[in-house]
């Protein structure tokens, strides 16, 4: 089961869509505001983050460079109703998963996130192959 | 738009007409800015032309004038000191016959026709001799005539020799009934007696040289005596001793020269005149003055002809100068209305897509929104057994969700249209999708008309570089041109083809109502336009040709009225490696 957070202001907007995507099995966070979120990734762990690129106080990019920050593996979907070339090639840069318009399709969505949580787990697995490695280079016998 | 320097020179601007308003409007009158420049150019150049013209006129008339009456004065005073000479002559030989023979010698026939045939030989001119006595008898004659004994007591001339000592007569016919004139001279015999010597000159001589002179202008030198007739024959007045028409000319010591009237004729006359001293004559040239202010006015209308070229030619150049600036100046007026109106557009279509951005935003959101909901409502009925039979709601919440798929298709656009409008990119661009992309920009209306719209790109037309906004304006204006030709039920073809590697042949073809060819011509020409009263700005094609020559691209059109247009558009093929 895929863990998500979605991150959004406008609630109508983020409640249907996290029923919808419980219905199709995922387990679902939702988050108002960027500042909860960050605080909720520090203290779960989520297969992947639908990030709004356009909110008040701390907007979508911001919050982008300080999730990465803590935590680059992290996968990152952004959201946007104002899809620019510019915001799109910086968010890349951040190291976003991926840039999607508003409306979404859920199909879409889920095929994003069912690719964030692969994604994860190959990096998730690669990291523990890494603490094998030196932990067997450091305890080696 | 390329002007040609026939273009430049020929009034352009004459039949312009101002349609603009506002900030476009022309700030010069032309036509009385035209009118105005050639009026001050020509006065100015004209006026002093004009004027040195007719004040070298006058002068020259009159210096021409009098130097002929001075050249006719001169020659005057030759004429006269010749007939003198001859004159004097004649009476100084006469005087040295009587002074060297006795009167009994001269009464002699035999010695008087010597003497004679003497004065005949050396002198020539004189006809007869006679000797007459106080009395008046002629008592000795020599000569053709049988006047020997003739009285002369009575005559006229006799009594003039008398009292002056000698004498010289008018020209008159006298016995003889020929025109002739006398030379007598008295002497004064020791006893206190006198007697004559009379001889006649026939004027001959005297005609001959008087007519064989050649006087410039046709004119006539002639003799007449104080009763004003004629004494030589005259080119201009007749025969010896008929009435000479002009007036007798004042006594004067000089050569006289003045202006006449031939009362006659009514020609305006140079009358040289001299009175001739110690004879009854008075010499007279006269020239017509037209003739002889002849080569004067020869040169004159010479130099009135050159006059009038060089003014043909500078009012031409100056036509031609005006004309080219003031077509210079309308060319960068309507220039400076172009830029102006270019720039306003540019402007405006910037604020739209700012607003279409704008909205594009404010729509997705509750679109998003109303997406989520109508998909959580089906959600809901595809999970939940008790809603599944329910084909009906089913099928609303499907076309909600299709219908907002519709309207993110148009905020999609709106944000593509805005975010091409401003920056100049090249982007790649894949042709076919391109083209269908902005006939979505038309809506339905095909559809409502039932208008066919045929695309096709040809296969080996791969992704290029260029400028997608301005690319998409292009296409879109000549779409928006094609569906105002079309009539409903009509074709709209577009065809692309790679021309060679480096150009692509985009054709935009419909079956509309056409242009006529007077207004092919100028269909690229800013703010022309055939629908001003449906509110055309006569900008879109104009627009529409400086953003394909931005593209580096080439823009024509062929048309035929009621069977269609064609515009073909070259664009340039770069490929994204730089190929």
């Amino acid at each position: 089961m895929e863990r998500i957070l979605l991150v959004d202001d406008e609630k109508e907007f983020i409640e249907p869509l996290a029923e919808r995507m419980r219905n199709r099995g995922m387990n679902v966070s939702t988050s108002t505001c960027a500042k909860e979120a960050i605080k909720k990734v520090q203290q779960e762990t989520y297969d992947a983050i639908i990030l709004d690129l356009r909110m008040p106080e701390m907007d979508g990019i911001e919050a982008l460079s300080v999730l990465k920050e803590k935590n680059p593996d992290l996968q990152v979907i952004l959201l946007t109703g104002h899809a620019t070339v510019e915001q799109g090639v910086q968010a890349m840069k951040l190291g976003a998963m991926d840039f999607l318009e508003k409306p979404i399709d859920i199909k879409v969505l889920s095929e994003k996130i069912k690719k964030a949580k692969a994604e994860k787990m190959i990096l998730v697995e690669k990291r523990s192959e890494e603490k094998i490695k030196k932990i067997m280079i450091e305890k080696g016998w | 738009m390329a002007f040609t320097f026939k273009d430049k020179v020929s009034l352009t601007f004459w039949d312009h007409q101002e349609i603009s308003s506002g900030p476009y409007r022309s700030r010069y009158n032309l036509r009385s800015l035209w009118k105005q420049t050639v009026m001050i150019s020509i006065l100015i150049v004209l006026i002093p032309l004009i004027g040195l013209t007719c004040f070298d006129y006058t002068i020259t008339e009159e210096a021409y004038e009098s130097e002929i009456m001075l050249r006719t004065s001169r020659f005057v005073s030759n004429i006269r000191r010749t007939i003198a000479f001859f004159l004097s002559e004649r009476s100084f030989a006469l005087n040295f016959i009587i002074q060297d023979n006795t009167y009994e010698e001269l009464s002699e026939a035999k010695r008087l026709s010597y003497i004679l045939n003497n004065l005949k030989q050396s002198l020539g001119g004189f006809t007869d001799l006679g000797v007459i006595d106080q009395t008046g008898k002629q008592h000795t004659y020599v000569g053709p005539y049988a006047f020997k004994d003739l009285y002369y007591k009575d005559a006229a001339w006799f009594k003039q020799v008398v009292h002056q000592g000698n004498y010289i007569s008018d020209v008159f016919k006298g016995y003889r009934n020929a025109p002739h004139l006398v030379v007598a001279i008295k002497k004064e015999l020791p006893n206190g007696g006198f007697f004559i010597l009379r001889s006649s000159l026939d004027n001959e001589r005297f005609n001959e040289m008087l007519s064989h002179l050649e006087i410039s202008g046709l004119g006539d030198a002639f003799l007449v005596n104080e009763e004003g007739i004629l004494q030589t024959p005259s080119r201009l007045f007749g025969d010896v001793l008929q009435l000479m028409p002009l007036p007798v000319p004042k006594p004067s010591v000089n050569t006289e020269v003045l202006e006449m009237k031939n009362a006659k004729t009514g020609n305006s006359l140079f009358v040289g005149y001299t009175y001739i001293s110690d004879t009854p004559y008075i010499l007279m040239v006269v020239m017509n003055k037209q003739e002889a202010l002849k080569p004067w006015h020869t040169t004159r209308i010479k130099l009135i002809s050159v006059l009038i070229a060089t003014v043909i030619i500078i009012l031409l150049v100056i036509l031609i100068m005006v004309t080219y600036l003031v077509n210079n100046i309308f060319l960068a007026d309507r220039k400076r209305a172009e830029i102006l109106h270019h720039v306003e557009y540019s402007n405006k279509m910037a604020s739209i897509g700012r607003m279409a951005a704008g909205v594009a935003h404010e729509i997705n959101n509750p679109l998003a929104i109303i997406n989520e909901k109508a998909g959580l409502i089906m959600d809901l009925f595809t999970y939940r057994d008790e809603y599944t039979k329910d084909g009906k709601l089913l099928e609303l919440i499907k076309s909600i969700i299709s219908s907002v798929e519709r309207c993110a298709v148009i905020t999609k656009r709106l944000l593509s249209f805005a975010r091409n409008i401003d920056v100049s990119v090249f982007q790649p661009i894949r042709l076919k999708e391109f083209v269908f992309e902005v006939l979505g920009f038309l809506g339905k209306e095909a559809e409502y008309r039932s208008i066919q719209i045929d695309v096709s790109v040809a296969e080996d037309i791969d992704e290029f570089l260029s400028d997608k906004g301005k690319l998409q304006q292009i296409f879109l204006n000549l779409f928006n041109n094609s569906m105002a030709a079309l009539y409903d039920g009509g074709r709209l073809e577009i065809n692309a083809v790679k021309k060679n590697k480096e150009t692509i042949l985009i054709t935009i073809a419909d079956s509309g109502c056409g242009i006529s060819e007077k207004d092919l011509k100028r269909i690229f020409e800013p703010f022309f336009t055939t629908k001003r009263n449906k509110g055309g700005t006569g900008l879109g094609l104009s627009i529409t040709y400086n953003l394909v020559q931005e593209l580096g691209g080439n823009i024509s059109v062929e048309s035929k009225v009621d069977e269609g247009t064609r515009f073909s558009i070259l664009l340039p093929y770069k490929l994204k490696n730089g190929s």
